[in-house]
């Protein structure tokens, strides 16, 4: 009785292992889990933000340039 | 629209939601998938650039139709810029979705209906760019751009739309009608950062136009200023 239990057991678990290779299911998935708790994802983001603001800074002061230009072009409008 | 060229709320709007979407993009918790792994996080930048993309263009052929029913300059301009903010946004499509492919699909470039046509498509609206700079007339090349581009968008949207859902794919988004639940890849956890990060990337593509067009704006002004001086 004991053996069969135990066979039985055993393939039960082995089934688990089986299915948990469905891939929709699975948690063996290989995803960037030691990246994230080693918390190296922080270093992406903030990378990707810098990378972000220094082109944000730029596009400000390039929209900045434009406006002044059409000042400009106001104040010899009405000058004339 | 044209009014929003020179107001700037949207722009801190759209810079809280580019933050956001890098931010949210890369920690969010995205559902475990096969072969695609991390690179899911692909949809805040890859497919909603595409989106972005859509929505420029459908800004641009609406300035189209508009030329054509009151031919003013402004409405022309409008139509040009944003069209090319679209290819732009386009063309970084196409690149990053072929390096997505690449990683997924074994391949740089798979024959897929869907790519094949957003190919067509984007080159049917770099055939509007050459159209323009074919002509020195600005009334005729507004005019006949603002036809053409009226023919390149009604041209692209069954091209992107309707015939990769008519055949299978390996692309998402193909055979049967997908509609809003699109991907099942996609759940309600992405979606919370993708739909954020469509109005971003569109309030970035109508900052850098809406740039452009006052560019324009000024130097129509300064020729006008020239004239009045020469007569």
């Amino acid at each position: 009785m004991q053996k069969i239990v135990s066979i039985l057991l055993s393939l039960l678990f082995l089934s688990n292992c089986v299915l948990g290779q469905d891939p929709a299911e699975s948690h063996q998935v290989e995803m960037a889990d030691a990246l994230r708790s080693d918390g190296k994802i922080y270093v992406v983001v903030l990378v990707v933000m810098i990378v972000f603001t220094f082109f944000l800074l730029y596009l400000l002061l390039t929209d900045r340039q434009v406006k002044k230009v059409e000042k400009e072009i106001e104040s010899l409008k009405n000058s004339k | 629209m044209i009014r929003l060229i020179n107001k700037s709320w949207w722009k801190y709007l759209g810079i809280i939601l580019v933050y956001y979407t890098i931010i949210a993009g890369f920690l969010v918790h995205a559902p475990r998938l096969a072969i695609l792994h991390e690179s899911i996080r692909n949809l805040f930048f890859h497919v909603s650039i595409w989106f972005a993309m859509v929505i420029l263009l459908i800004i641009s052929v609406t300035y189209s139709i508009k030329y054509l029913i009151n031919p003013k300059a402004i409405f022309d301009n409008m139509a040009s810029e944003f069209a090319k903010t679209g290819i732009v946004f386009g063309l970084i499509g196409v690149v990053t979705g072929s390096i997505w492919a690449r990683f997924t699909w074994g391949s740089w470039w798979v024959n897929d209906p869907k790519l094949n046509a957003t190919t067509i498509a984007l080159l049917i609206y770099l055939a509007y760019l050459v159209l323009r700079l074919s002509m020195e007339n600005e009334d005729q090349r507004a005019r006949i751009s603002a036809v053409y581009n009226i023919f390149a968008f009604t041209a692209m949207i069954p091209l992107i739309f309707i015939l990769p859902r008519l055949t299978d794919s390996l692309h998402p988004g193909s055979g049967g009608n997908p509609g809003f639940n699109v991907y099942d890849d996609v759940d309600n956890n992405l979606r919370k950062v993708f739909y954020p990060s469509i109005i971003a990337w569109t309030i970035m593509g109508f900052w850098l136009t809406s740039i452009r067009i006052r560019i324009k704006n000024v130097k129509e002004k300064i020729f006008e200023l020239e004239s009045k001086n020469l007569f």
